[in-house]
């Protein structure tokens, strides 16, 4: 059998349509199929649209155990971390105007921050420890009388890193303060039990479940009820919170994504530990090569490696045949290396030098068995060609030398 | 990002990867970047008695235009005296390789290592690479 090149080993990015995902999706679009306005309350075709968006809106509540009337959809989950935030932000602003956040966040709950900066609210942007967790003892020593609002990512999305929801969301529901769990990363992989947790808000996204992109979810807790502004006014649709017209092939979409979840995710992060363990056990002999974040506390399908005196651009072009990520933004003119990893205490050249593996519902035994003899190939390579390799090979502590910054 | 042919050329089948004696009195070595910024580049030239560049040899951690910048230099600089060789542009570089806007920086940093490595070959034949410069800029 010849291999479909390159390997997508890019599920955290975003993930392929789910085949019976797409299938269901193609049935709401056309004059023959589903292709109502569920908002049309005078004829059958916006009531089988609305039946089909609230059997959308029972299956993501399902997935995390939620009552289906606490799911507003949103565009993403970047609209969802903006409308959580923002949201309550806003509501709450008489009560205080500080926020507590991490710096390992994605930038949509960062730029956020920023935004509510700008408008006078106070963040604390908390360091994660070495292992890229946030611990809870963290968050109580950042708490204040005027805090109103902490926003934790479930998973990270470079490092894959998991926080304690649980025990942050005691704290902040003992003191009263509101929890927003970005779960772009988590949700279809970890178990959610929001019947339990002591979340307030919790951002979803499609694409990350092989759902489609262009729809995500916000969860809004009813009880204890959470009272967010909306961000974006029209027809009053989603009890106010979220105005638009619902995308029900979108929506259908997020909603058998997330139904497969429910049903698979047990098994097939079994599966995805086991390539993950089969890939790492393949490269882990190698010298200097290192995980980052936490190994133990990690999504099965994540793996964030340095491969130190390499630049990970350059070992992105060798590996053609490959899709993955760079630590490394060396494209950008900043030449910054990633924030999420320096936030870790990772030194720069070792920043550059990192690559995030995702694996995903797609990804074979021999996509990792090809993957791993090309990145030993390639870093082999690189190393031969590097100063940096040849120094330490001699001995040579890098860290003694003074380098010029340019 | 899209790179030339030329700079996948080079990448794939670098030209003079190695390393020269860097304690040998015909060898001069530059070594500019920083590991910080993604990218080391270390450029040796082998002189002969009248100054003219008979080995080059390039080892480089960076990204692939800076490793094929480097390579390419090592093809141009051999042949060449050193006082030709200073003379190599980095847009000369960044032109030949079509490099994109953000990646002429490993062009500069070609540029900066013949700089440097010319520099310590001078230094180590007791010419005073700084005067020469003086003399340069004077007139």
């Amino acid at each position: 059998m010849t291999m479909k090149l390159p390997i997508y080993l890019d599920y955290s990015a975003t993930c392929p349509v789910d085949p019976r995902v797409a299938a269901t999706m193609a049935s709401l679009l056309t004059m023959e199929g589903n292709f109502g306005n569920p908002a049309s309350r005078s004829h059958l075709f916006g009531w089988k649209a609305e039946e089909a968006v609230e059997e959308a809106r029972r299956n993501v509540a399902e997935l995390v155990n939620a009552d289906p009337r606490e799911i507003v959809w949103t565009s993403g989950a970047t609209e969802s971390d903006n409308l959580a935030i923002k949201g309550a932000a806003h509501f709450y602003q008489g009560r205080g105007k500080h926020i507590i956040t991490s710096k390992i966040e994605h930038k949509a709950v960062l730029d956020t921050c920023r935004q509510l900066e700008r408008e006078g609210f106070e963040v604390t942007y908390l360091n994660p420890r070495e292992d890229g967790i946030v611990y809870p003892e963290q968050v109580e020593e950042a708490l204040r009388e005027d805090t109103i609002l902490v926003s934790l990512m479930h998973v990270n999305n470079e490092i894959g890193v998991v926080n304690d929801i649980a025990a942050i969301g005691e704290l902040c529901r003992s003191r009263k303060v509101i929890f927003h769990v970005d779960a772009a990363q988590s949700a279809g992989k970890l178990p959610i039990d929001l019947a339990e947790l002591k979340v307030d808000l919790m951002s979803f996204s499609a694409h990350k479940v092989y759902g489609p992109k262009g729809i995500g979810a916000l969860y809004v807790r009813r009880k204890p009820r959470v009272r967010i502004e909306a961000q974006i006014h029209g027809g009053g649709h989603e009890r106010g919170m979220r105005s638009g017209t619902l995308p029900t092939h979108q929506i259908v979409g997020m909603g058998e994504a997330f139904r497969i979840a429910k049903e698979e995710m047990a098994a097939e992060s079994e599966r995805l530990l086991g390539l993950r363990d089969r890939f790492w056990g393949q490269i882990k002999d190698m010298e200097e090569v290192h995980i980052n974040g936490s190994v133990e506390q990690r999504v099965p399908g994540n793996l964030n490696v340095s491969f130190a005196f390499v630049e990970g651009e350059s070992l992105i072009m060798s590996l053609r045949d490959l899709a993955i990520s760079s630590g490394s933004a060396c494209t950008s003119a900043s030449l910054e290396p990633s924030y999420v990893l320096r936030a870790l205490g990772v030194n720069d050249e070792l920043a550059h030098s990192s690559l995030r593996f995702s694996f995903g519902r797609f990804t074979s035994e021999q996509d990792v068995d090809t993957a791993a003899a090309e990145v030993r190939k390639a870093v082999e390579k690189l190393r031969e060609l590097s100063p940096l390799w040849d120094m330490y090979k001699d001995g040579i502590d890098l860290n003694t030398i003074e380098w010029a910054a340019h | 990002m899209a790179y030339s042919d030329k700079v996948i050329d080079h990448y794939e089948h670098p030209r003079n990867v190695g390393r020269l004696d860097d304690k040998a009195d015909n060898v001069g070595t530059g070594m500019v970047g920083a590991p910080a910024c993604g990218d080391v580049m270390r450029l040796q030239i082998q002189v002969n008695d009248n100054g003219v560049i008979e080995d080059a040899k390039f080892k480089t951690y960076g990204c692939g235009s800076a490793i094929a910048s480097s390579s390419l230099l090592t093809e141009w600089v051999k042949g060449k005296t050193i006082d030709e060789a200073e003379q190599i542009k980095n847009t000369a570089i960044a032109e030949e390789l079509a490099l994109p806007p953000v990646k002429i920086h490993c062009s500069v940093l070609a540029e900066d290592a013949i700089k440097a490595a010319v520099k310590n070959i001078r230094e180590k034949r007791g010419q005073d690479a700084g005067e020469a410069a003086e003399e340069k800029a004077a007139g």
